[in-house]
């Protein structure tokens, strides 16, 4: 799939899709797997960003859908495609890589706000492990783009190829050293803000992480979003359940207010 | 086709089927996927006399077959409700029902008034909510409590009153009788049943708050049985909810003794599980060539 570098910005309207077919499975490495979905007119309809996600059933069993960033999507004929990547970390997750190309998956979408981004804008993005797929997005929307990936080691590196034929720069760190860099991405993040000047710092990844790439911007002067993950139930703002404490003290929600956020307005304490 | 026209206690609903108080936020959203008036009623997200932040997170715990949470009624305020969300609410033809929440029973008193002259249609009384510490389920757990704010809510209301029961309790008709006995016009059952999940890796609770509420298709056959039990011991009608994913687990419920029902985590999962539920129910009565669905209710036959 070619992400589409102009996708239009849709009116919010959800869409749930009950039948997405799987036109293409891969696994990017021994703990991920990437699908690749066939979502109806879904982009078309409630497209606003990179960074967006998608609320996907994982079996009769399970109550709760599972939210997953989208790494690209794209409007197709004659259905809309979208990828998302994600790691088998439970019963649910592995359910849902277990599935097959040609089979069918039930998705809710495009949910969340995604990042605010200019065609024209310079950004340097950071991405931690199963953070890292929704900055691929993120790529096509910015007039330059830099990239710094972590991950844990070599085993679970993602997508840095793809990276690298789109981004200026790329920078891997891995907490072990085996693959790029040995530390964490404020390495290279220090040293990219450092060298050029930003329109802006996108993150995606652990809690730790993001606290300490949204410090690091602010240190250079850079606005920061930051995307943001909690337990999660209905996905669409009814529940109430996945709720953030914001530094003004009130309480926001990462399925409708995010999952992207300025860093600033984050109680990062909280 | 089944008349699917039920009346809970002087509301006129155009079907049973309605949303359960904290599942579907004050309709706005599930709005953007389907029409909402082709639901009977909504139960709006609990108020509180002023703005409440909630609980911290973790709020959400997947479950078998269900979920906890602990939102811990977070909310606008009833005054913000009736400025900015019940006007939009008044656009769709459906009955709005005002869950309450308070921590003394004057708060509870001083809500009905304001809700009953920004014209709800029905006041959900909440003495069951697990989530907070004041009020909520100190209220529901003991009956003479349960009776002095159901006779408060009643003595400030303008339309029908009707008490929502906690699960968490020993006998459930007790608090039942003693609401009845103060004058609430119907009786909604059950709220969530309080639970806990253990993350065996970090040894701590999954949520923040430690415990929280039971909700989902785990909790189906709880919320029938106690139904049942409310509806022998009480004469004002209910409203039974409690895991119901199904028009079959709705028809359960009116057999068990519910005029009505309301659909809440199911829509989690299938947000369009309450239109689904609405016609496997209207298919139910007309298989069993019923021309009301008001033939269900208390029609179990036990053995």
């Amino acid at each position: 799939m070619i992400p589409d570098e102009n996708l239009t910005k849709a009116v919010i309207s959800l869409q749930v899709e009950t039948s997405c077919k799987i036109v293409e499975k891969t696994c990017p490495n021994p703990h991920a797997v990437r699908l690749t979905l066939e979502v109806g007119d879904m982009v078309r309809t409630s497209y606003r960003g990179p960074g967006q996600f998608v609320h996907i059933k994982c079996g009769e069993g399970r109550l709760l859908r599972r939210p997953i960033s989208v790494c690209v999507c794209s409007e197709d004929e004659p259905s809309d495609l979208l990828s998302v990547v994600f790691e088998i970390r439970g019963a649910g997750t592995a359910w849902l890589a277990a599935h097959r190309e040609g089979e069918s998956l039930d998705v809710l979408g495009l949910l969340g706000n995604g990042f605010t981004m200019s065609p024209e804008g310079r950004y340097l993005l950071v991405g931690g492990g199963i953070g890292v797929p929704p900055m691929y997005g993120c790529a096509f929307c910015g007039g330059q783009c830099d990239a710094i990936l972590g991950f844990r080691d070599a085993s679970h590196a993602l997508l840095a190829e793809d990276f690298e034929e789109i981004c200026t720069t790329v920078a891997i760190a891995t907490e072990d050293g085996s693959l790029g860099e040995k530390g964490f991405v404020t390495g290279p993040a220090e040293a990219l803000l450092a060298k050029n000047r930003y329109d802006g710092v996108l993150c995606c990844g652990p809690r730790p992480m993001l606290k300490a790439v949204s410090a690091l911007a602010a240190r250079y002067g850079v606005p920061c979003q930051v995307s943001l993950e909690e337990r999660m139930a209905c996905g669409v703002g009814a529940c109430l359940g996945c709720a953030v404490s914001m530094a003004d003290g009130s309480m926001k929600h990462v399925c409708k207010d995010g999952p992207i956020f300025n860093a600033s307005e984050v109680d990062w304490n909280g | 086709m089944a008349d699917m026209r039920v009346n809970l206690a002087g509301v006129a609903l155009k079907n049973p089927v309605t949303m359960a108080s904290g599942t579907f936020g004050f309709g706005r959203e599930y709005g953007q996927l389907y029409d909402i008036d082709r639901l009977g009623g909504i139960s709006v997200k609990g108020l509180t006399p002023r703005l409440r932040a909630g609980n911290p997170s973790p709020r959400i715990a997947e479950t078998p077959m269900g979920m906890l949470n602990s939102v811990g009624l977070q909310n606008p305020g009833v005054d913000a409700f009736i400025a900015h969300e019940l006007p939009e609410l008044k656009k769709h033809d459906l009955a709005i029902i005002a869950n309450i929440s308070g921590s003394t029973p004057e708060e509870y008193g001083e809500m009905c008034e304001k809700l009953s002259a920004a014209g709800v249609d029905m006041i959900e009384v909440n003495i069951s909510c697990p989530n907070v510490k004041a009020g909520g389920l100190a209220y529901g757990t003991r009956p003479e409590l349960a009776a002095e704010v159901t006779a408060v809510a009643k003595a400030h209301a303008a339309v029908p009153v009707m008490v929502k029961l906690s699960p968490n309790v020993t006998d459930i008709t007790e608090i039942a009788r003693a609401v009845e006995g103060a004058g609430a016009d119907a009786i909604s059952l059950i709220n969530t049943l309080r639970g806990m999940a253990i993350d065996v890796n970090t040894r701590r609770p999954i949520l923040k708050m430690n415990t929280g509420g039971l909700s989902g298709p785990a909790v189906l056959p709880v919320a029938v049985r106690m139904v049942w039990e409310v509806a022998g011991a009480v004469k004002v009608p209910i409203l039974g909810m409690g895991g119901i994913s199904s028009g079959a687990d709705a028809a359960q419920m009116m057999l068990a003794g519910a005029s009505a029902v309301a659909v809440g985590a199911a829509a989690f999962a299938d947000p369009m599980a309450p239109l689904r539920v609405l016609e496997e129910l209207e298919a139910i009565c007309d298989r069993q060539g019923l021309h009301s669905v008001r033939a269900l209710t208390g029609a179990v036959q036990p053995w």
